[in-house]
C-alpha cells in the first residue's frame, strides 16, 4: 500500500500515526531525542541554580527584585493552553478531520508565538531598562542560557509545525503526514514539560530568594 | 517502507463506537488541562499569598512534578500500552530524569561560592 492512499473516515486506521514501519520509527526516533533533551536542559537547568544570584562583587541585581509573576503567569497559561489545542489537533487526526487538524495546530502556533512575544518583550525589559544584559553577571549569563535554549525549542517548534501546515494544505491527511503531525504534537509537550519546571524554578522560587 | 498495512473497512457499529471512544478520551484530557491549570494557580497562590519559604518551595516541586506526570502520561501517551516501544521509551525518559538529577546534584555540591 501507498504511503499517498487516500483515506475515509471509516477506514482510517486506529493510531494512524504508528501504522507505518516509517511512523514508527518517528515515534521511537522522537522519544529518543527527548531523552537527549532531559539531559540538555538538566545541565543548563543546573548552571542556573548554582549560579544564580551570584557574580562580580557588588553586584547589584538579585532574582527577588528582578523577576515579576504576572508576565511569568500569563506566559505559562499561552504555553499550557497551547499544548491542550495540539491535543485538539490529535483529536481531530484520529476522526480523520483534517480541517480540524489544521485549524487547531494553527491555533496551537497562534498561541507559541503569543508566548514567544512575550518571552522577547521580557528579555528587552531586563536587557535595556534593568541593565541585565548577558554579560552583567553569571547570573544573567545562566538565565538567559537556561529561558533561551527553551525560546529556541519553541521557535524550532513554531518553524515545524508552521512548516507541517503549509506543505501538506493540499495534500489531505495519509500515513506519510499523520507520524509527522504526532511527532510535533510530542515536541510541543515536551516543550510545555521544560517551561513548567521553568516557571516553578525559576520564578516562583526566585521571587522567594 | 509503510508497506504493511491493509486498508480496512470498519463496520458503522465500530466506527460509531470508535468516534464515542475518542469523544470519551477527549473529554478526560480536558480534565487533565483543568487539573493541570488548577496545579498552575495553587503554585501562583502560594508565592502571592507569601506563606513560609520552607513550605513552598517543597510544595511547588510537588506540584511541578505532578504536573509533568500528568503531562507525560496523557498527553503524551506515555502510557499508552499499544504504543510501540512504549517500555523502550519509559525507561530511557526516567533515566533522562535520574541523570538530569545526578546533575543538579553534582553542581550544586560542586559550586558553593
Amino acid at each position: 500500500m501507498d504511503l499517498n492512499t487516500k483515506f475515509t473516515p471509516k477506514s482510517w486506521p486506529d493510531h494512524a500515526e504508528q501504522a507505518t514501519l516509517e511512523g514508527k520509527n518517528k515515534f521511537v526516533g522522537i522519544w529518543i531525542f527527548i531523552c537527549s533533551d532531559i539531559v540538555l536542559f538538566a545541565s543548563v537547568f543546573a548552571t542556573y541554580l548554582s549560579l544564580k544570584d551570584s557574580g562580580p562583587a557588588g553586584m547589584d541585581i538579585k532574582a527577588s527584585e528582578l523577576f515579576g509573576l504576572e508576565l511569568a503567569f500569563v506566559m505559562t497559561m499561552l504555553l499550557l493552553t497551547s499544548s491542550l489545542t495540539s491535543v485538539y489537533a490529535m483529536y481531530h487526526m484520529k476522526n480523520y478531520n483534517f480541517k480540524g487538524v489544521q485549524l487547531w495546530m494553527g491555533i496551537t502556533v497562534l498561541l507559541g508565538l503569543g508566548f514567544l512575544g512575550l518571552e522577547i518583550y521580557e528579555f528587552y525589559e531586563y536587557t535595556v531598562h534593568e541593565g541585565f544584559g548577558f554579560t552583567h553577571s553569571a547570573f544573567s549569563s545562566a538565565f538567559y542560557v537556561l529561558v533561551g535554549t527553551h525560546g529556541l525549542h519553541v521557535i524550532i517548534g513554531l518553524v515545524w509545525i508552521t512548516g507541517l501546515i503549509i506543505r501538506n494544505a493540499k495534500r489531505g491527511l495519509n500515513l506519510y503526514n499523520a507520524p509527522k503531525y504526532f511527532a510535533s504534537s510530542i515536541y510541543w509537550h515536551f516543550i510545555d514539560v521544560i517551561w513548567v519546571f521553568i516557571f516553578t524554578v525559576v520564578y516562583l522560587m526566585g521571587v522567594l530568594g | 517502507m509503510g508497506h504493511d498495512t491493509h486498508v480496512q473497512e470498519k463496520s458503522q457499529v465500530q466506527y460509531d463506537y470508535d468516534r464515542k471512544h475518542n469523544a470519551v478520551h477527549m473529554r478526560h484530557q480536558v480534565v487533565n488541562f483543568a487539573i493541570m491549570i488548577f496545579f498552575t494557580f495553587l503554585a501562583f497562590a502560594v508565592v502571592v499569598a507569601d506563606f513560609s519559604p520552607y513550605f513552598i518551595k517543597p510544595f511547588i516541586l510537588l506540584l511541578a512534578g505532578v504536573q509533568v506526570v500528568l503531562q507525560l502520561y496523557s498527553f503524551m501517551h506515555m502510557g499508552e500500552k499499544k504504543a510501540v516501544h512504549i517500555g523502550f521509551i519509559n525507561t530511557f525518559v526516567w533515566m533522562g530524569a535520574l541523570i538530569a538529577f545526578t546533575i543538579f546534584l553534582a553542581l550544586l555540591t560542586i559550586v558553593w561560592w
